[in-house]
């Protein structure tokens, strides 16, 4: 029976979808259509379908780098709302490398832009990982607010400094043809940033697993006095996790202009670093369970393109269940709260926080 | 019987296994001050809990003036006259120190009156001269000052009796002598005073009568004028030797450890350690005895490395390590450190048992190669060492939170004597275990010492110290008072030393 209650335990993030699913099938209800043909459709068209499936690709290479770049964070009780702004800054710096370092030949520029928006990221998230690690100041509210200013940022360059001439809209000129990322399905928009995204989910589980990182910044999050007596410096796992995560989320930005748009466009993420914690927190914190909580996320995104298409649905309901399925996430965390790894992270926070009102509170200085 | 202000008749209090209080009795007479003395953990607090209201006890029952009342709540002690100044204040800063003061006060109609208020502390305030202003912010008071607030607020309130948590921790030592002197006058106005505290000589200077408690026992009940410092130090620390400890003749060799003039201060940035000199042996066992409090934790935390120093230095075999960084001291240099608060410091309860036995050498080959662990190292590591110290569990992958507190400590004990240190510095390293794994934590002491380690051990359980040490030490209000042989150290002359009373 106790085998039996943890399975099903584990298994709350489906539970989790499935309520969304059946809620959500109360609005579909009342948008005056049958909930099983919508589910069918969405599902099917993201999916089992050639081109359904490339876009939940397209779709899904930014949501779970993001996710990771929630991810990350939270083992050592951090929490990073600031991977759209990261996304922005990440994107303005790959465009800038792509629109301005003519000459340099392709593959070579490529990996030029993708530093540079790696980059970018990180240095956007190394604002609130310095006022956090050395002056205390929430990281929450700090990334929180910094996302509005990197996106008015961005916004100021693609309609100022960096605008196509005579555009209709606020859009940087069109990067080279040659740093145009190849695809991994023929034929489609699916382009290779999704496979780097799996690339380090699966770097980050094996981190977590095995790795010496992964240990400190679980010891500075579970017990930071005891960190600093093994010598490991609360401060810099701050820093350190926040530039990682930066990155991420600076390559989820990359991606999108290098792989997808092939402009900086204004205002273009549309909220994939918010999405990033909710396919963080559906997948449990895992980085590997990230990839397919991103797959899904992805997928109701696409799906619901094909769903308004073929049944005239909103795809205002489809958001409407991705609110649901973090609201039933959330509930389910006040089942045995302290087993999981959200609520493990939660309480890492506030013990980081006691730690770090300790000003001798770092070893290595 | 009943001309007592204040009883409590066999109070026990449990938490779990762990019992508080034990059949405490305790009788206070009105107009005195009682001082309640003890170690940390000896019960105080729990006791000035149950009769604040905030626990409940498991039995017993509480008098006031020789009337039983039931006190469930804060609330219903104040209404029993009995009010209580946490050690942590319980004050709004923004608000003034009246509005602190009617916080909470019922009866007062939908209007409140601040203005009558005012005038009505005031007066109060200068009937005992408190010298504060009733409109002022709290948040901008010294923290002497705020501490006379929550005073005044109990007098406001009428409370007779006045339960203090430690009021002296809060203070300079320039602020003390006007506070005894207020509290003379509270006492000659007729109030009753609770003095909690582990400072023996606040016990002297303030106290009518003086409570010692140990292990959530009352050990003794007396007046001031029958007792003495050596006296109640001995009362508070004294404890039935349980064994005795076989310690061989010993020869010691150079020095090993060397601190030369070193100040440090404690986590609230008061100083903790002033101007310490000390040196330790090779070969030797040299303990650390004193009150809790009085700068012991400092002392271990800066020759591991976890505490700066404020001035002065620290050698190892004649290189200065002041500097050093605490891994290197654990690694490179060998300064083994076995913590006082284990669960602080020493392991970390959400991790296994073989992840605690690499804590300070996690980054080391064979158990981390190229950043990433080497499971089977870590594990036949782990399971050598657990065997060796005869740790009880159920796998070396079980989490360390579900191991004995004996057992954890055998973990850290194996952890740090893994790499043959030079020193090792053991704090406190018996508290809260029983008498067999004390008994192995004393002999693990000892073979290190007939190794050639120089050892510090700290320890406020001075039988203990005597039992192992070759040189015992006396921290007082972080000052090393003086240094004497174990074979010429007798509790009372120790325990006078610990009393802050040089010899």
């Amino acid at each position: 029976m106790e085998r039996v209650y943890r399975v099903l335990f584990h298994l709350r993030s489906v539970w989790a979808i499935i309520a969304a699913l059946a809620v959500g099938s109360i609005l579909i209800l009342a948008a005056g259509s049958n909930p099983i043909e919508a589910y069918y459709t969405l599902f099917q068209g993201a999916f089992f379908d050639y081109w359904g499936f490339a876009s939940t690709l397209v779709k899904m290479c930014p949501l779970l780098l993001a996710g990771l770049a929630v991810v990350l964070p939270l083992r050592a009780g951090l929490f990073n709302i600031g991977a759209e702004g990261q996304i922005y800054i990440g994107a303005l710096f790959a465009t800038v490398v792509a629109l301005y370092l003519p000459g340099v030949p392709g593959p070579l520029h490529i990996i030029m832009c993708t530093l540079a928006g790696a980059l970018g990221g990180a240095l956007w998230a190394l604002i609130p990982a310095l006022l956090k690690a050395y002056q205390g100041i929430n990281e929450i509210i700090v990334t929180l607010l910094l996302n509005f200013v990197a996106l008015h940022f961005v916004s100021f360059m693609v309609s100022g400094p960096m605008m196509e001439p005579g555009a209709p809209y606020p859009y940087s000129p069109e990067i080279p043809d040659t740093l145009f990322l190849p695809h991994v399905l023929p034929r489609t928009d699916a382009h290779f940033g999704v496979l780097v995204g799996v690339v380090i989910a699966i770097a980050m589980y094996a981190v977590f697993k095995r790795g010496v990182f992964g240990f400190t910044l679980a010891t500075v999050g579970r017990n930071p006095d005891a960190a600093r007596y093994a010598g490991m410096s609360v401060r810099r796992h701050i820093i350190v996790s926040f530039l990682i995560a930066g990155a991420c989320a600076g390559l989820a930005g990359t991606f999108e202009v290098l792989g997808h748009r092939y402009r900086l466009f204004h205002a273009f993420s549309q909220g994939y670093g918010y999405d990033g914690i909710v396919v963080a927190f559906l997948a449990g914190l895992s980085p590997l369970f990230a990839i397919f909580s991103a797959l899904f996320i992805g997928g109701l995104r696409s799906g619901a393109n094909m769903m308004q298409r073929a049944m005239g649905i909103e795809t205002t309901v489809v958001e409407a269940i991705q609110g649901l399925v973090i609201l039933f996430v959330a509930v389910s965390l006040a089942f045995r709260y302290k087993v999981t790894e959200i609520g493990k992270a939660i309480a890492r926070r506030g013990e980081l926080e006691q730690a770090l009102e300790d000003k001798t509170s770092d070893g290595k200085e | 019987m009943t001309n007592y202000k204040l009883s409590l008749e066999n109070i026990s209090k449990s938490f779990g296994t762990l019992k508080a209080n034990d059949q405490v009795t305790l009788d206070v007479r009105p107009g005195t001050v009682h001082a309640v003395l003890g170690e940390n953990g000896a019960g105080k607090s729990t006791l000035m809990n149950i009769l604040y209201g905030l626990y409940r006890p498991d039995e017993g029952r509480i008098l006031v003036d020789g009337q039983a009342v039931a006190i469930d709540s804060p609330r219903a002690a104040l209404a029993a006259g009995i009010g209580m100044v946490h050690q942590h204040f319980m004050l709004v800063g923004q608000l003034t120190v009246t509005e602190n003061i009617v916080l909470g006060m019922k009866g007062q109609g939908l209007k409140l009156d601040l203005a009558t208020h005012v005038r009505k502390i005031s007066e109060l305030s200068q009937s005992f001269g408190f010298e504060i202003d009733p409109e002022a912010e709290v948040m901008k008071l010294p923290i002497g000052m705020q501490q006379r607030v929550e005073i005044l607020k109990l007098l406001y309130h009428n409370a007779e009796v006045l339960i203090l948590d430690e009021p002296t921790s809060v203070l300079t030592p320039n602020e003390t002598g006007p506070f005894f002197e207020l509290l003379e006058r509270l006492k000659s106005a007729g109030k009753t005073i609770i003095f909690i505290t582990h400072k023996l000589d606040e016990v002297m200077t303030i106290a009518d009568d003086v409570t010692v408690m140990q292990d959530g026992k009352v050990m003794a009940s007396l007046p001031k004028s029958d007792t003495d410092p050596a006296n109640l130090a001995r009362i508070m620390v004294g404890r039935e030797v349980l064994f005795q400890v076989k310690r061989s003749s010993h020869a010691s060799g150079p020095v090993v450890l060397r601190l030369a003039d070193v100040s440090a201060s404690n986590t609230r940035g008061l100083t903790a350690l002033d101007q310490v000199t000390l040196e330790v042996r090779a070969g030797e066992v040299f303990g650390i005895a004193g009150v809790d409090g009085n700068g012991q934790a400092e002392l271990a935390e800066t020759i591991a490395g976890l505490r700066p120093v404020d001035s002065g230095r620290i050698f190892l075999s004649d290189s200065d390590i002041t500097q050093t960084s605490i891994s290197d001291r654990a690694d490179k240099l060998g300064i083994a450190y076995v913590p006082e608060d284990r669960h602080r410091d020493g392991i970390v309860l959400d991790e296994s048992v073989a992840q605690n036995m690499i804590l300070r050498t996690y980054d080391r080959a064979p158990f981390a190669r190229f950043g990433f662990f080497n499971p089977g190292a870590i594990r036949d590591h782990a399971e050598r060492l657990t065997s060796a110290f005869n740790v009880r569990m159920q796998s070396v992958d079980q989490e360390i939170r579900f191991l004995s507190g004996g057992n954890q400590q055998k973990v850290i004990l194996a952890r740090e004597l893994e790499g043959e240190p030079k020193v090792l510095i053991v704090a406190q390293p018996t508290k809260g275990l029983d008498v067999g794994a004390i008994e192995f934590v004393q002999q693990q002491i000892l073979v290190q010492r007939d190794r050639g380690v120089a050892v510090l051990y700290i320890s406020t359980e001075l039988e203990h110290l005597l039992d192992v040490c070759d040189r015992v030490g006396v921290l007082f209000s972080g000052k090393l008072m003086d240094t004497v042989d174990s074979s010429e150290a007798t509790p009372e002359r120790v325990g006078l030393l610990m009393a802050g009373v040089a010899a």
